[in-house]
């Protein structure tokens, strides 16, 4: 499990990519939604790791979130659920996704190496852009993980050279701006955003924010390597397992049909 | 090590700017607008005309001979900030950012409050140069700072109340920074203090900054030489490096920061990052790197104060770094000590502080005592009492 098993993953194709906040709405069911999409096809997971003051986020992921942190869910917690996962063999990448603030407080060093060991690969912080991320960078280029970095719609030709130059793994396209949540329609803008970034770049651009059904996914599928869905499925996860497979199948469908 | 400026976005390791990428162009566009309108001697000739002839400043430096004499030690000398139009040093910062929205293009201003004075002088510079002012402000907050929440509906602010986390002044900005996050394009962030990812620490101390030089040359008309001591309260600490900024040089100026001791320290219900070593360490909120109240597992941790202005996990960089290289001292007032020193404040010079303010006073308190009769210190009275009556009656009917 390394940067590698990621780069391999796109190669095969659209990676369908859920994001699983631990710990939401208790630990045992946020590991029955990683069952399911993994079930269902999920190329690649995003363990989300909560964080009390997530300020990219909706609504619906800080009330996520927030729950997790109620039911006791820490960094070390997460590790062990990853590690969890991986007893049972289940072998698609991991991505641990969280705020800098907790992973600072389990310290850099020792959360690359434990992530290291349990074969997690790599990590998605959407508040360290690449200019803060030098110590973080480092610590994952030595065990050979991914460091995603973001581009945004109001990204300046400037700042896709600079994470072009960066980038490892796959770079994460926020579809719109603003926060994390479905939307009822993708923005019109995005396939030249996608264009825009696909130009200075051979690296993998997997798209996230707003995509909330198959039909969405399979928009998205036509010109991004990777479709990111993360609040459609914690919504879904309020309800039951069940819910959240019939959504992760109806996604992994749309995107796996191209 | 530069701790007077920012060296590529930090003050030595404090500060920097940990945001989603969303806002790292709007960063780098803040940045270079704000260079080229403080270069620009029409952009200040205007700000320093709407500071003198709108805020009503230069500010006075009131001698405090009742409160000299009653504590019966150092000469106490007050930065009458209070005394600014919408009561509090926060219209400073305010007018200057909203002008520098205004030569940005941007038609829509939001903001966070605590106490509710930074969302007040948001309004006031919003209404003044017709720009929308979207305030949000944390319930509880609303429930204790009524009179400033009614104040910004008056003056055309629209308040969202937020209802997430603690729901005080760190929710509020949650909720600011969400707001620019999607609007980005037609929207300014307002941000109210010395906090946040560069370039903000450096726009709001420049804007605040006329607290120090105004009181640095009264004081030498006053005196004939500068203070001993200079202190001020420190939430995210504007008002603070708004006095300290012009004395940096002035080597034997001391500088003291006041926090918030809320309940006292052991008790855990404060907002002092400085005093509580086991709470507080060094960490990333709302975009900078500095001193965070937090739990072992990295949550960022409710504070207490009896005033809302204090009541923040986290302090400016730059403040983190004075602390550093031991140019300021910071120590704390509880909420106890605050208060005793709002009710001696207004018996004694008839000037009724806020309660971030008395902070301040406290500490003077403590301090005048144990100095010579020649010494002197400025305290600055970073704001007026009038929104904490409520607050101030409550607690004192609770304890008859």
């Amino acid at each position: 499990m390394t940067l590698k098993t990621i780069e391999t993953t796109f190669s095969r194709g659209t990676a369908f990519m859920p994001y699983i906040p631990l710990g939401y709405p208790t630990p045992e069911a946020s590991l029955d939604a990683v069952r399911a999409v993994v079930a269902t096809g999920a190329d690649m997971v995003e363990l989300g790791v909560p964080f009390s003051d997530p300020l990219a986020d909706g609504p619906t992921i800080q009330a996520a979130t927030q729950r997790a942190l109620e039911n006791g869910v820490t960094v070390e917690k997460c590790l062990q659920m990853a590690a969890q996962l991986r007893a049972e063999g289940i072998s698609v990448p991991f991505l641990l996704m969280g705020y800098l603030n907790p992973f600072l407080a389990f310290g850099l060093e020792n959360l690359v190496e434990a992530a290291a060991k349990i074969k997690i690969d790599g990590f998605i912080i959407p508040d360290l852009p690449p200019e803060e991320a030098g110590e973080m960078d480092a610590l994952c280029r030595k065990h050979d993980l991914a460091l995603v970095y973001f581009l945004a719609p109001t990204s300046t030709p400037e700042r896709i050279s600079l994470v072009a130059e960066k980038a490892r793994g796959f770079i994460y396209l926020v579809s719109l701006t603003g926060v994390t949540g479905a939307r009822n329609r993708l923005s019109d803008t995005l396939p030249q955003f996608v264009a825009r970034v696909r130009a200075a770049t051979d690296t993998p651009l997997a798209v996230g924010f707003g995509i909330g059904d198959g039909a969405q996914a399979r928009q998205v599928a036509h010109f991004a390597d990777g479709v990111i869905v993360g609040s459609a499925l914690v919504k879904r996860m309020a309800e039951s397992t069940a819910a959240v497979h019939a959504l992760a199948e109806e996604i992994a469908e749309s995107v796996h049909s191209l | 090590m530069n701790i007077t400026h920012a060296v590529d976005g930090k003050f030595g390791p404090y500060g920097g700017q940990f945001v989603p990428e969303t806002l790292m162009p709007a960063l780098a566009e803040l940045e270079s607008a704000y260079a080229a309108a403080i270069a620009d001697p029409e952009f200040m000739a205007e700000f320093e005309h709407l500071l003198k002839t709108y805020v009503g400043r230069e500010s006075p430096l009131t001698f405090a001979r009742r409160l000299t004499d009653h504590l019966g030690g150092a000469k106490i000398y007050l930065k009458r900030e209070d005394l600014n139009h919408s009561g509090a040093h926060k219209i400073n910062n305010a007018l200057g950012q909203a002008l520098l929205a205004k030569r940005m293009g941007k038609t829509r201003i939001v903001a966070e409050t605590g106490a509710g004075q930074h969302g007040v002088g948001t309004a006031t510079a919003c209404a003044l140069l017709g720009l929308d002012a979207i305030i949000y402000m944390g319930t509880v907050d609303i429930a204790r700072q009524q009179p400033n929440v009614y104040r910004m509906k008056l003056l055309g602010a629209e308040v969202r109340p937020v209802e997430s986390g603690s729901k005080t002044l760190k929710d509020a900005i949650n909720e600011a920074i969400r707001d620019w996050v999607t609007n980005v394009e037609t929207t300014h962030y307002l941000l109210g203090s010395v906090l946040g990812p560069h370039p903000y620490p450096t726009i709001v101390r420049d804007f605040q900054a006329v607290i120090g030089r105004e009181a640095r040359r009264q004081i030498l008309d006053a005196e004939g030489r500068l203070p001993d001591t200079l202190i001020a309260c420190v939430g995210g600490g504007s008002n603070a490096i708004g006095l300290f900024q012009a004395f940096l040089d002035d080597e034997n100026v001391a500088m003291i920061g006041v926090e918030a001791g809320g309940l006292g320290i052991e008790s855990g219900k404060h907002a002092a990052r400085f005093a509580d070593p086991d709470r507080a360490r060094l960490g990333v909120l709302h975009g900078t790197r500095s001193f965070v109240l937090q739990t072992a597992d990295g949550q960022i941790m409710e504070t207490h104060s009896v005033s809302a202005g204090l009541d923040y996990p986290s302090v400016g960089p730059q403040h983190a770094l004075l602390r550093d290289v031991e140019r300021a001292g910071y120590t704390f007032a509880t909420d106890d000590e605050a208060l005793e020193a709002f009710h001696l404040l207004s018996r004694l010079e008839g000037i009724i502080p806020a309660l971030e303010s008395a902070h301040a006073v406290a500490e003077a308190i403590k301090r005048a005592p144990k100095m010579s009769k020649n010494d002197i210190i400025i305290v600055n009275l970073s704001g007026r009492g009038d929104k904490d009556l409520d607050t101030v009656i409550k607690l004192t009917a609770d304890s008859h």
